[in-house]
């Protein structure tokens, strides 16, 4: 077990809390850089997708993890960052420019989304939000001379300064840098003022209104960063894909968002990360044990089935998710033999009613 | 055509009627139920064709195995997380969904393919005043209105539904007053599956029955919510809106339009009245 000694009031809140931090994110760092020479062709293309969704998770994570609101239309900010980006591409802006105008687009879209959240909680806003994501894929599909419509538009590899990220190499040490630029601007954000106000609102919107914080912009400010993360996420995912059409932003891909969110463990940065892994690794498990299953089964059906019962099985048994499994392994071996079952017990709550308000 | 738009909006609002049921009593909402629906269309349609029962003995046993597995559902999984926030149940429901769709799809004879459920009266057609009425329709809309007084009496005169209306209202007192909460809470379930099966067996001949019928469900949403969420009444009233906003919006506007109208409408009544139409709004005292 490690004693930290605090000398100073800065210790609290720095981002990397004691020596052992530094080491071990250092290490990940250092094998993630080193990815192209030990992982395939395969996993690396997969580590892409872990990547971008990592960054919509930390959006999302931002937003649901932290401020409390709930968001079933995430996709729409990815559809809204990926076409940004790939109308841009098309209009020969430079990379720099078209990304952070996906960020700076798909946070003016989530503005107005956030708008309404000043009025509604909970169950309102997650219908609030499914109705805004089948709009914009209504949208995107209806107007045809601008996005393509059903037939999808084809996005070109990405072009830094006239250098093309054709290889994966290339384009997966793009991907980790914004993974990580958007990691560590989350992590500072936590711990600044902002990031505080967003907790004290999840934990409870009187009291913090009571300790003066302003509901209002701060609601609108959560919804806004959390969609310009999600529209930068969208752009990398079109470059990703090399091809958009309006049915990868359905509602079902917003729900497949916010379970990273769930899976990952909600309320961690951390979950993020492991939640997105989690989500991608899966299908591949899947296809796996699919070869030992008697032939016939559908796989879709295969899939959502293990994709329900694994996200039903979380909920119950282990809300805080992969990282709130992490905390208590790590807890375990800190504290042995020490460890008491009750120590991560929820709390007893009663409900709490929304219809009151 | 606003016979149809009525006729669809019955549908709407059977489905948003279980999403209010279960909403009213436990304050979840079930994301699961288009699933529940689609689950009660296949029964009966395994029922119509493998057994080869009459049409309504189909609904009888549709109901009533739907209602079983409403039950089963809200023991297995949805009473462990009983007292967790809103959005963790939602959550849940969304994976049931899930693993309802997926299982659909696995079971041979059901699985991807689209099918149809036979009705005594399929093509009939009545000639009224020189305007063309539908039988189907008509049908639909009887039998939601059938429904709607068995539940107005059953809830106004049983003793099950006097609990539920009371456990609806304040869970702790109920507690208190000797109601068992918790199995009241499994019957409502069951009770809230048991219409949904009744609306998937309404919607067949409407849209056949495949393992994505489900997805009627998100336009059901809409509907609760136009009617006020936790409203029995606004329920049947958003989804009759629903519907024939639909219908019109079909006619009348551009193509495309009658897709998003539903939520669009939604929108606008969020915006200007997040209760709803019927929905009773109380304010917490601090």
């Amino acid at each position: 077990m490690r004693f930290l000694f605090k000398t100073a009031y800065e210790q609290d809140i720095r981002l990397a809390k004691h020596g052992g931090h530094l080491f071990w994110y250092g290490s990940l760092m250092l094998i993630l850089l080193a990815a192209p020479w030990w992982a395939g062709e395969y996993v690396l293309s997969q580590l892409h997708f872990i990547c971008i969704y990592s960054i919509v998770g930390f959006g999302l994570m931002l937003l649901t993890g932290f401020t409390g609101q709930i968001s079933l239309g995430h996709a729409a900010f990815l559809a809204v960052g990926a076409y940004t980006e790939a109308l841009m591409q098309a209009a020969g802006v430079p990379f720099v420019v078209s990304i952070v105008c996906a960020a700076l687009f798909a946070g003016a879209v989530g503005v107005i989304v956030g708008l309404p959240a000043l009025r509604l909680k909970g169950i309102y806003l997650a219908i609030a939000t499914i109705a805004f994501n089948v709009i914009v894929e209504e949208i995107i599909t209806r107007w045809h001379d601008l996005t393509g419509g059903n037939e999808g538009r084809h996005v070109k590899p990405v072009d830094l300064f006239g250098w093309k990220l054709e290889s994966d190499a290339e384009f997966y040490y793009l991907c980790l840098a914004l993974t990580v630029i958007c990691c560590i601007a989350c992590a500072n954000l936590l711990r600044s003022p902002t990031g505080r106000a967003f907790v004290a609102i999840r934990d409870s919107e009187i009291s913090a209104s009571c300790m003066g914080v302003n509901l209002a912009w701060y609601k609108t400010l959560s919804f806004t960063l959390s969609a310009a993360l999600t529209g930068i996420g969208g752009a990398l995912y079109a470059h990703k894909l090399a091809f958009i059409s309006p049915e990868q932003f359905t509602l079902l891909a917003s729900i497949e968002l916010i379970t990273i969110v769930i899976i990952g463990g909600i309320g961690f940065l951390h979950g993020a990360v492991l939640g997105s892994a989690f989500v991608i690794v899966l299908p591949q498990l899947i296809s796996i044990a699919k070869d030992w299953l008697p032939s016939g089964t559908a796989p879709s059906g295969l899939q959502a089935v293990v994709f329900g019962v694994i996200l039903v099985l979380f909920i119950i048994f282990e809300p805080l998710g992969l990282y709130g499994r992490w905390l208590k392994l790590r807890t375990y071996f800190e504290l042995f033999p020490f460890y008491r079952k009750g120590m991560f017990r929820r709390q007893k709550s009663y409900m709490k009613s929304e219809r009151l308000r | 055509m606003l016979l149809a738009g009525v006729a669809q909006g019955c549908v709407y609002a059977l489905v948003a009627l279980g999403f209010v049921l279960i909403y009213k009593a436990t304050e979840t909402v079930n994301f699961a139920q288009g699933d529940l629906m689609m689950l009660g269309a296949f029964c009966a349609l395994t029922a119509g064709t493998v057994f080869g029962f009459p049409y309504w003995a189909v609904i009888a046993f549709a109901v009533a195995v739907m209602s079983a597995v409403g039950m089963l559902t809200e023991r297995l999984v949805l009473r462990p997380v009983l007292g967790q926030p809103a959005f963790t149940v939602v959550m849940i429901t969304i994976g049931v969904g899930y693993v309802i769709r997926g299982l659909v799809t696995m079971i041979p004879g059901w699985g991807t393919e689209t099918y149809q459920i036979v009705t005594p009266f399929a093509e009939d057609v009545w000639t009224v005043g020189g305007v063309v009425l539908a039988v189907q329709q008509l049908a639909v809309i009887a039998m939601t209105a059938a429904l709607c007084a068995v539940l107005y009496v059953f809830f106004r005169y049983a003793k099950l539904g006097v609990a539920m209306q009371a456990t609806s209202q304040n869970q702790l007192a109920a507690f208190y007053m000797g109601i068992p909460v918790r199995r009241v809470n499994m019957m409502i379930w069951g009770l809230s599956a048991g219409v949904a099966a009744f609306a998937g067996i309404l919607l067949a001949p409407v849209t056949f029955v495949h393992s994505n019928m489900g997805f009627i469900g998100l336009k059901a949403f809409p509907a609760a919510v136009v009617g006020g969420f936790g409203s029995v009444p606004g329920a049947i009233v958003g989804g009759l809106i629903i519907g024939v906003v639909e219908a019109l919006a079909g006619f009348y506007l551009p193509e495309g339009f009658k897709d998003v109208a539903a939520y669009v409408v939604v929108l606008v009544v969020l915006l200007v009245k997040p209760s709803g139409i019927f929905g009773e709004t109380a304010r917490k005292k601090v």
